[in-house]
């Protein structure tokens, strides 16, 4: 075994690597900023280059290996034409979300047509990345979009991104409607990046959903999107975010997070489409006093995969974070909640929770439930649980001898594991549409 | 025809036989009370009369209303009219009891093929069936059952016979935890639902439940059968005597 694979392994990554080379070099022309925003994108190749799509050795990753799900980098998406754009229209109108102010990504570019761009109240500024990137001032930005980590998918998407939105709000001001950041695919066997950036001032608020969704036919697709996230003093933000890809789609989302002092964070990660999809969220307590709380739920069936990785760093003292997570696998889908909290040694009085609970309604689904401390403060209070397992028979039984039959008294009893984690909203009309959308997950099921 | 029959029933659980060929047969209109020692095999009959899995059936019938329910899920068998008030009510978390017992109702209208109730007359109903019971209306807001104390939990059991109105309630230890102004309330809402169409299979240990819902028909059960049958009177010799004597019978 170990011997075939030491043989093909070298081979595979070279075929992975060469298609990646291409995409790169055949992106040329198409990827916004001169100068040193190109220098930035060659150096990020490179650093993808050197490791490759990510693998079950990549600690990471473990759980999700790329190299086997995703097999190498597609070509990139053309920017959409006026059919893509129309394709596009229904699946946003599809996607909405009542009262926003929509922000439309389709196939990784901008589309102003579909977005509502006017309708921005004052202190509250939206460009777009390929904007920011050319303008003549882009040098000052640069660096702070285009940031690399170690991580592979977050350099390849430095290097590719074609667009993205910059959101600013201003110092003390809210946000009157909720944005809405509609990522389309409409493009078969292609892939797209985007990178935006969200920073909120201190004192400022808002409400921000994002959506991950297809145009009808499209398949095959790979999204890598990148999101930074800054989050003023005494700020306060509720992020809600719903992966409903095409059923054989490919999606990695990053997003890169600082909470300022007494900031609050809500946010919630849902996974309910797409053949592998995956959130990895990196999360900084920046500032004393900062909240973080953040739920999540994948609603799996077939042979889906979905992974929600987290880090949340407690770098400053006083913090408090709390993460929920729900998972539902029917069929061969399988789950991977990763959540790794980290107590700074100056992160006294730290207050970290970390729940995951799996349901697994087939012999054939799996869960993955992995957290992780690492504590370097000595004053903190810090737990985390993980379980997972099949629905309770004497439930079933109780409901069914009370009339339900056995989908409708698993169906109720999936809604109430689920409540679990969307209880935990803090935004009611956010909290809603996280119910509609777990519904939209068992009408798929039926 | 009788409402319920149980003709010769062999039930195994894992493989060892618990009920040994019991026969018992229940009448419209009629209570009766079935008595017997821990582990005679009470709420397994219970489990297998509504369908519980688990259970393997290798000899005898199970009639009600004439048909086979061996041969129905537990839905059906409730949707047919049958009741099981729970020894133990288990606790369904995130599942508010107001949504429980609306859904469960109309699951069981619509498989009778009657309309749902409307929200404001469910909500009418189950206000006034939770106050003859003297359930706080906080408590339909709760999960079903959840931090419920054994006697509210009980209570509860009652509430739901009191709106699905089933045609055979089977009360398992309905009067288990209850203090003695529950016990009575529990036992005015069984009182008020005995009519001549429905009828009452009462698990009890105790002569108590028995002075505020007079039997018809009481049933001493030992070792997996039914072992001795007759009125009133037989649960009272049972209170002085116990149920030695019917070890060897059994
Ligand atoms: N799932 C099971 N697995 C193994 N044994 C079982 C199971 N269920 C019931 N039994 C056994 O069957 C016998 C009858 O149990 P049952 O609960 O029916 O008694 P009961 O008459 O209701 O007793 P009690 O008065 O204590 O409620 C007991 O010996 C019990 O241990
Ligand atoms: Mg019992």
């Amino acid at each position: 075994m170990d011997l075939v694979l030491a043989k093909a392994m070298p081979e595979d990554k070279a075929n992975a690597e060469r298609a990646a080379s291409n995409v790169f070099a055949a992106a040329q022309g198409r990827l916004p900023g001169a100068g040193r925003i190109a220098d930035i994108r060659a150096r990020a190749f490179e650093a993808y280059e050197r490791v490759g799509l990510p693998h079950r050795r990549v600690e990471e990753w473990k759980y999700t290996d790329l190299r086997v799900l995703m097999r190498d980098v597609l070509r990139l998406a053309e920017p959409p034409d006026a059919s893509a754009l129309r394709r596009a229209q229904a699946a946003v109108e599809q996607a909405a979300f009542e009262g926003a102010i929509k922000l439309v990504l389709v196939d990784g570019m901008f589309a102003p047509n579909l977005s509502d761009v006017a309708k921005l109240g004052k202190g509250v500024d939206v460009q777009t990345l390929r904007e920011v990137l050319e303008s003549s001032a882009s040098d000052a930005m640069a660096g702070l979009v285009l940031s690399t980590t170690t991580d592979a998918m977050i350099s390849l998407n430095t290097a590719m991104a074609t667009d993205g939105v910059v959101v600013t709000i201003a110092e003390g001001k809210a946000l009157r409607r909720p944005l809405h950041v509609i990522h389309v695919s409409t493009t078969s066997s292609a892939s797209h990046f985007t990178r935006s950036y969200l920073h909120l001032g201190d004192g400022a608020h808002g409400t921000v959903v994002e959506s991950f969704v297809s145009a009808e036919s499209a398949c095959g697709y790979q999204a890598n999107n990148v999101m930074i996230v800054l989050v003023g003093n005494q700020a306060g933000l509720s992020h809600l975010r719903v992966k409903a890809d095409a059923a054989d789609a490919v999606n990695i989302s990053s997003e890169i997070i600082a909470v300022g002092s007494r900031a609050k964070l809500n946010l919630f990660d849902m996974i309910r489409g797409g053949a592998v999809s995956r959130y990895q969220d990196f999360i900084t307590l920046a500032g004393e006093g900062a909240e973080l709380c953040v739920n999540g739920v994948n609603l799996l069936m077939e042979k889906q995969h979905a992974d929600t990785t987290l880090v949340v760093d407690h770098a400053a003292p006083h913090c408090v974070s709390r993460q929920n997570f729900r998972a539902v696998v029917d069929g061969a889908g399988r789950s991977v909640f990763q959540g790794r909290i980290i107590a700074r040694p100056d992160a006294q009085k730290s207050d970290a929770k970390l729940t995951m609970r799996a349901l697994l309604l087939s012999d054939q689904a799996e869960a993955d439930n992995k957290p992780e401390l690492e504590i370097f403060a000595d004053d903190v209070k810090c737990g985390h649980g993980a379980t997972s397992g099949g629905l309770d028979e004497s439930l079933l039984f109780y409901l069914g001898a009370r009339g339900l039959s056995e989908n409708d008294a698993q169906a109720l009893l999936i809604r109430a594991f689920l409540g679990e984690a969307i209880e935990g909203i803090a935004n009611a009309n956010l909290r809603d549409f996280a119910t509609s959308q777990t519904e939209r997950w068992f009408k798929a099921r039926r | 025809m009788p409402l319920l029959e149980v003709r010769n029933l062999h039930v195994c659980v894992e493989g060892r036989e618990i009920l040994h060929g019991l026969d018992l047969t229940v009448n419209a209109g009629k209570v009766h009370a079935i008595m017997g020692p821990n582990g005679s095999g009470k709420s397994t009959l219970s489990h297998v009369i509504t369908g519980k899995p688990g259970y393997q059936i290798t000899a005898g019938r199970l009639l009600f209303k004439g048909e086979d329910l061996l041969a129905m899920r537990p839905d059906q068998r409730a949707a047919k009219g049958l009741f099981l008030a729970f020894q133990y009510p288990v606790e369904i978390p995130g599942v508010t009891t107001m949504n429980f017992l609306r859904t469960a109702l109309n699951a069981q209208r619509k498989a009778r093929g009657q309309s749902g109730y409307s929200t404001p007359h469910f909500l009418k109903k189950a206000r006034t069936a939770a106050k003859q019971l003297n359930i706080p209306q906080s408590m339909l807001k709760r999960g079903v059952n959840v931090g419920f104390s054994g006697g509210e939990k009980k209570r509860n059991e009652i509430l739901q016979m009191a709106l699905f109105e089933p045609d055979l309630c089977i009360l398992d230890e309905i009067d288990s935890g209850l203090d003695i102004d529950a016990l009575r309330i529990v036992a005015d809402g069984i009182n008020a639902m005995r009519s001549p169409d429905r009828s009452m299979i009462m698990i009890t240990h105790y002569q108590r439940l028995l002075n505020y819902v007079v039997p018809d028909v009481v049933h001493v059960m030992s070792k997996g059968r039914v072992v001795k049958s007759g009125d009133k009177q037989l649960a009272l010799e049972l209170e002085a005597s116990g149920y030695a004597q019917f070890e060897d019978a059994a």
